[in-house]
């Protein structure tokens, strides 16, 4: 309800000009709810409106907002309400929870949690580019930096690599400091026709790309033998963000993208992430970072916000990607978080078994 | 308010899992004759582990099975050192193998690494260390009836 008032306002709309809603809600197995999007429904104003739950994992909130465009770009509604919440933080076993996202009778024995997913994606980064765990924790430590200027951030503050270093290991070479925290949040978005955009908003920040990819849950399919993509390469993500910028005509992402807010969920994924979207070439992100390319003054601000590092109520965590960059195209961003001259933000959300990568890009008017 | 209330609650949910014929034919391979037995594409050749009806790269049904090798190397791997709840006491060492014979990596125990010191540990279970399977002697027919070993640990 929170979320969705703020949103309202900040539109300079009420819940009467709004004609459908769409519910961002991941697993309800974290909340501990079934079928969350029926109780609540009246909290987000879908009493008396055509009203719809997407779920694609972490991904769900920019899924969630791509149903948002489709609706208006239908043509058979002018305004769009995308909200959710999540309470991450309420589930006492999280990661038993996210077991349970692999096969029951050839994976699931072994505990593999998102943890250890991101494990192997380090390992295989590591063997293959040299990639340091040093080189990981820097984008913690740009990550909890950025989020100090972020009003909504979950954990935030000056932390140093050794910090990082010295955090214990949750299984190596994943520290707790490159985890994401389990948060509680809610997130919205409106979204209108481009008449009523014209009309009612100075500066609107418009959709200019939605792509989405799936791929395999085995990872074993994605190392050595007859893999067709590594799983230290984020090769679906690359896939989504092509897509997203040939509608986009973005040719020169590296040129043409000021800001990024990216569902990295772990230090190594924002690492891999980066290359996948065409920011740098592979195996370079770790040194990038390092020089100061991805942080707010560098070449592209990457999580101006934080990111999912400093704050993942997961359902609504990809839908505060897409908050978060119209809030930069549009320059309303909390002041030390707005990047200048914001022509492109890049959102990203990603699902499952690292498999299912979603891509938003919203630009100014051009 | 500052302190609210939580009241304590929790989902207890069993399943039958159906094994499905693919599942079975494995499983009671494992069991009956201490093999892993892999379906091979008829299109492009992918031998699958874990198992699978399919090939979802060419989008065909599969009947053709081989036998893969008892050696194999490692794609990636973890060590776990802390406790989660309903999952394996740690410390437990875990990695995907590329058996012989097999077009993609298998995810089982690596049980006979010393896990004390996690960055040793780390260093033993490199990528392209070679390791053999390891059968147990009473065979249930699930997954746990073999894990992996280092050749050399
Ligand atoms: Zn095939």
């Amino acid at each position: 309800m929170q979320a969705a008032m703020a949103a309202l306002d900040d539109a300079g709309m009420t819940m009467e000009d709004i004609e459908a809603v769409v519910y961002s809600m991941a697993p309800s197995e974290f909340l501990g709810v079934n079928e969350p999007d029926r109780w609540c429904v009246d909290a987000v104003g879908g009493r008396g409106r055509p009203f719809m739950r997407i779920h694609t994992g972490g991904a769900t909130g920019i899924s969630a907002a791509h149903a948002g465009f489709y609706h208006v770009a239908s043509g058979l509604f002018d305004s769009v309400l995308v909200v959710g919440a999540d309470k991450v933080r309420e589930c006492r076993d999280s990661q038993q929870v996210l077991n349970t996202i692999w096969d029951p009778l050839f994976e699931r024995q072994f505990g593999l949690t998102t943890i250890t997913m991101a494990a192997f994606q380090a390992v295989r980064h590591m063997q293959i580019y040299g990639t340091r765990e040093e080189r990981m924790a820097l984008v913690a430590v740009r990550s909890r930096g950025n989020a100090l200027n972020n009003p909504v951030a979950h954990l935030k503050g000056r932390i140093t690599v050794d910090d990082v270093m010295a955090s214990p290991y949750l299984c190596w070479p994943i520290k707790k400091y490159d985890t994401c925290p389990s948060s509680a949040g809610g997130a919205a978005v409106v979204i209108v026709s481009e008449e009523k955009a014209r009309k009612r908003c100075t500066r609107p920040a418009w959709i200019k790309a939605c792509s989405e990819v799936a791929n395999t849950v085995f990872l074993g399919d994605q190392m050595g033998g007859m893999a067709q993509m590594d799983f230290a390469d984020s090769d679906i993500l690359a896939m989504a963000a092509e897509e997203a910028y040939r509608q986009a005509g973005i040719r020169n992402p590296r040129r043409e993208i000021q800001t990024a807010e990216l569902y990295a969920p772990f230090t190594i994924c924002e690492l891999s992430m980066v290359e996948a979207l065409g920011f740098c070439r592979k195996g370079e992100s770790g040194r990038l970072n390092e020089e100061g390319f991805f942080s707010m003054d560098g070449g592209i601000a990457v999580n101006p916000s934080g990111g999912t590092l400093c704050a993942n109520a997961i359902a609504i965590t990809a839908l505060a990607r897409v908050c978060d960059g119209a809030l930069q195209v549009m320059g309303k961003a909390p002041s030390g978080m707005q990047v200048r001259n914001v022509r492109h933000a890049v959102c990203t959300g990603e699902g499952g078994s690292f498999q299912f990568h979603a891509v938003m890009i919203l630009g100014d008017d051009d | 308010m500052k302190e609210m209330m939580t009241l304590k609650g929790g989902w207890n949910v069993k399943y039958n899992y159906a094994v499905g014929p693919t599942g079975t034919r494995f499983f009671k391979a494992l069991k009956g004759e201490a093999k892993i037995i892999a379906p091979k594409c008829p299109k492009c050749g992918l031998v699958m582990l874990p198992p699978r009806s399919f090939c979802e790269r060419c989008f065909v049904p599969i009947d053709e099975w081989v036998e893969v090798g008892m050696e194999g190397t490692i794609q990636a791997f973890t060590v776990v050192p802390v406790k989660f709840e309903s999952l394996p006491d740690p410390p437990y060492a875990i990695a995907y193998v590329l058996l012989d014979g097999a077009g993609t990596a298998m995810v089982n125990f690596v049980k006979n690494v010393d896990l004390s010191d996690l960055r040793k540990a780390a260093k033993k279970l490199a990528i392209g260390k070679r390791v053999r399977v390891v059968f147990e002697k009473k065979r249930k027919g699930t997954i746990h009836d073999f894990h992996y070993e280092l050749l050399k640990p």
